[in-house]
């Protein structure tokens, strides 16, 4: 008899708390902001939440790490508590995400936060490599222009670097970098590839004719198995090539930054990957990363004119200020300056963050 | 028949009898073999998480001479609204100038105040609020060394070159100093314990995901246990067998076999865009892990009931007792141990789980300890995850640090669930 109530006791007790459970949620509103996207971004969102929280006292935004087209989708959803109110981007917004944003009654403000290279490096233990992006694309482009010269396209015949360029050492071709729905990819098939793949004049003049055909040619990559796609995790890259001495690993320059004692970045186009040189753009793969701000939610969630306030001061995104500290490489002076301006724009109201 | 003399059977027999003996060795061996492989695995997994992971129980710390001067901080009384403007980055910078007067000029200072974390002028703010005695008093304090420092000195005592990272030539020069005077020194990592996430490894704890662990495993007990053994109940005494049963059976064990992943998916569709419960919520995850594990506690509890000998409702029967009596009075008792067993490792499953989770925001950066099922929150597993994606060298002790107390949940659950069918099952 005891067992018996006591087991009914304890259905009743867990349903009913459940229930409670289920009500409040439905009515209390959102009193955190909510920010998604990119994995590159995160670190840096998460910096600026962390401090924003601590210098207010509003709670600590929670962000999650979507990736960059899984927090377009989020972000896109529509306006209301249940949506995200940022999304961070490690590329531009495509005109389809923002088609797909605006038919949802989404107003989108975009917010360039700074810039992150992309590295080719290899193991401390090898000679560093000299490459330009010419010999990148030539190395890892599924199609190449016939090495005979004539304006044709021929799969992939490379198996050395020095096949591609004399002055390479004849390592056979070996690189390591993340799957295509990573936003790295995306963007080190468009600066790198098609920044080699444009060098020809007869490729670079498709791009009129007929835009798909020029972009699969310079952006689609080997799959020969000279390009091994290693996951999205740049610490496992990183110890890869450790492994693997003769392998180069394509990966964020905040990776670079931390693991300096066992990988170091190629030098490409005479400018190696350093903080400096990606700041002034002479480093030639470097790419914006961005966030994008629900505008309608800007003065409905509790802090988030603050938190716009917070990643656009000089303490965080300056020359010297945390986001630089992680790895984030700042926007020069002008553009700052610009960009606050823009993002006061959307604050109508005065200024409330605290110091 | 009869042309085999009693020699020659002996002889046959002798001759099989070795080669029985052989292949059973053989078969022996390759059993142990197997369970050393499993061994040395475990082995082999667990002194590497040890070794990279034992580093994140301490951190170094500097010790500094703070005072809290009314003038620095900018305050004249300690109330809650002073605390929050005092200014105790300048606290901690005069201290650090104090300990090294030589030092001038703005980049070499921004060099000498990077060796503390950035964390440390909230301890000195709790220390206030603790005591608003000290305002204007001086106090020795130990507060965290930086992560880049930290990493540092720990590569420093494990090779004797060390691991220079984003240290300069200046700075190593200082911690030489601190280190020699036993101002720096490693000492318990208490905040692995007590923080939530923080993106300064030295900051960084797992009592957030640790909370939201429990909370979300509190959710998923107090659904998937009932439900389950209900279930189970029905299925095995009540209900007739047909085709029906069989096809409920059939789905029961294909649940069991659907990767996680999938109820994740089926989670962001019913319980998050349908029922608009919050995202990243324990509560969400905790539903969301009870349609995983349903089919684990009702598979166990089945068998546990089956295994109740017919003679026992037999008897209760005969007695004059009702159905339900007879389930509740005495078989359910008697099945108890094993469905307790069977729960709990699906809860060990459901705690190391983190695909799921992924699809209903739970893979997230949580700094606040979660309150309740509907506060924000993320699990250990992800913890991990995230921490394993981070490029700060710090982070990677903090990885296997994290996995071991992970681990250790584990261990410990399984454990109990060994013991707790030792301890209750009864043999018939």
């Amino acid at each position: 008899m005891h067992k018996r109530s006591l087991s009914k006791k304890l259905l009743a007790a867990s349903l009913a708390s459940l229930t409670i459970a289920a009500s409040q949620a439905a009515l209390a509103a959102r009193d955190h902001i909510s920010i998604v996207g990119s994995s590159t971004v995160y670190p840096f969102t998460t910096t600026v939440a962390e401090r924003f929280s601590r210098a207010t006292q509003f709670k600590t935004p929670v962000v999650e790490s979507t990736g960059t087209g899984g927090g377009m989708k989020l972000f896109c959803q529509g306006v209301g508590e249940a949506t995200a109110d940022i999304t961070g981007a490690s590329r531009r917004i495509k005109q389809s995400e923002l088609d797909m944003c605006n038919g949802n009654g989404v107003d989108v403000v975009e917010v360039q936060v700074g810039y992150d290279g992309i590295v080719l490096a290899n193991a401390r233990t090898a000679e560093p490599f000299e490459l330009s992006r010419k010999d990148i694309f030539l190395a890892l482009a599924k199609k190449v222009p016939d090495p005979d010269g004539s304006e044709t396209l021929v799969a992939n015949p490379y198996k050395t670097w020095k096949d591609v360029n004399p002055a390479l050492p004849a390592h056979e071709i070996e690189v390591l970098g993340p799957p295509p729905t990573s936003g790295t990819r995306d963007a080190f098939a468009e600066l790198a590839m098609e920044g080699g793949c444009k060098q020809y004049d007869w490729i670079a003049a498709r791009k009129k004719q007929d835009k798909h055909a020029y972009k699969a040619i310079c952006h689609t990559m080997r799959e020969d198995g000279a390009y091994v796609e290693a996951g999205e995790n740049d610490n496992l890259i990183v110890n890869k090539l450790v492994a693997s001495p003769k392998a180069l690993g394509i990966f964020g320059f905040s990776f670079l930054d931390q693991n300096a004692d066992k990988v170091q970045g190629s030098v490409i186009e005479g400018q190696s990957p350093t903080f400096d040189s990606i700041a002034d753009q002479s480093y030639p793969i470097s790419r914006p990363l961005f966030i994008y701000v629900k505008k309608a939610h800007a003065n409905v969630v509790p802090g988030m004119k603050q938190f716009l306030a917070e990643i656009t001061s000089e303490r965080a995104w300056g020359e010297d200020g945390y986001l630089a500290d992680k790895g984030m490489i700042p926007l020069p002076p002008v553009e700052r300056r610009q960009v606050v301006a823009d993002v006061r724009k959307l604050n109508a109201l005065t200024n409330l963050a605290k110091q | 028949m009869t042309d085999l003399t009693q020699e020659q059977v002996r002889e046959r027999i002798e001759r099989r009898l070795a080669g029985r003996h052989r292949v059973e060795k053989t078969f022996r061996g390759l059993g142990i073999a197997s369970i050393a492989f499993g061994i040395l695995a475990v082995v082999i997994l667990f002194s590497d998480i040890i070794a990279k992971g034992s580093g994140a129980f301490v951190q170094s710390a500097v010790q500094l001479e703070v005072h809290y001067d009314p003038a620095v901080l900018g305050i004249e009384q300690v109330d809650e609204e002073s605390l929050t403007w005092a200014n105790f980055t300048g606290v901690i910078r005069e201290a650090l100038r104090e300990r090294f007067p030589e030092v001038s000029g703005r980049s070499e200072k921004r060099e000498l105040y990077s060796l503390v974390s950035t964390g440390a002028p909230f301890k000195l703010r709790n220390r206030l609020q603790a005591d608003p005695e000290l305002l204007g008093r001086s106090e020795t304090v130990w507060v965290a060394a930086d992560d880049d420092v930290d990493t540092f000195v720990k590569s420093l005592s494990d090779s004797g070159g060390g691991f220079r990272g984003r240290t300069s030539d200046r700075m190593i020069r200082w911690i030489d100093q601190l280190l020699a005077s036993g101002e720096l020194k490693k000492r318990f990592n208490s905040n692995f314990f007590t923080n939530g996430d923080s993106r300064e490894p030295e900051q960084a704890g797992i009592r957030a995901a640790l909370v939201g662990s429990l909370l979300t495993l509190l959710v998923t007990l107090a659904l998937s246990f009932p439900i389950g053994v209900a279930a189970a109940i029905y299925l095995e005494e009540y209900a007739p067998r047909n085709r029906w049963t069989d096809l409920i059976e059939v789905n029961i064990n294909n649940l069991a076999a659907v990767p996680s992943i999938v109820f994740g998916l089926l989670g962001l569709a019913i319980f998050i865009n349908f029922f608009e419960l919050p995202r990243s919520a324990p509560l969400v995850g905790g539903l969301v892990l009870t349609l995983m594990t349903l089919p684990t506690i009702i598979i166990s509890s089945r068998a546990a009931l089956k295994s109740v000998p017919p003679s026992i409702r037999e008897a209760a029967m005969g007695m004059g007792a009702s159905r339900m009596q007879v389930v509740f009075h005495h078989v359910l008792p008697l099945a108890m141990p094993g469905m307790l067993t069977g729960t709990i490792i699906g809860m060990a499953q459901a705690l190391g789980e983190t695909a799921p989770l992924l699809m209903i925001g739970m893979v997230a950066f949580i700094v606040d300890v979660p309150g309740g099922v509907t506060d924000p929150a993320t699990v250990l597993p992800v913890q991990i995850f995230l921490w394993a994606d981070s490029p700060e060298r710090a982070f990677v002790e903090r990885t296997s640090a994290a996995i071991m107390v992970l681990l250790s949940f584990l261990i410990v659950m399984n454990t109990s669930a060994v013991w707790l069918r030792k301890k209750l099952e009864r043999r018939w």
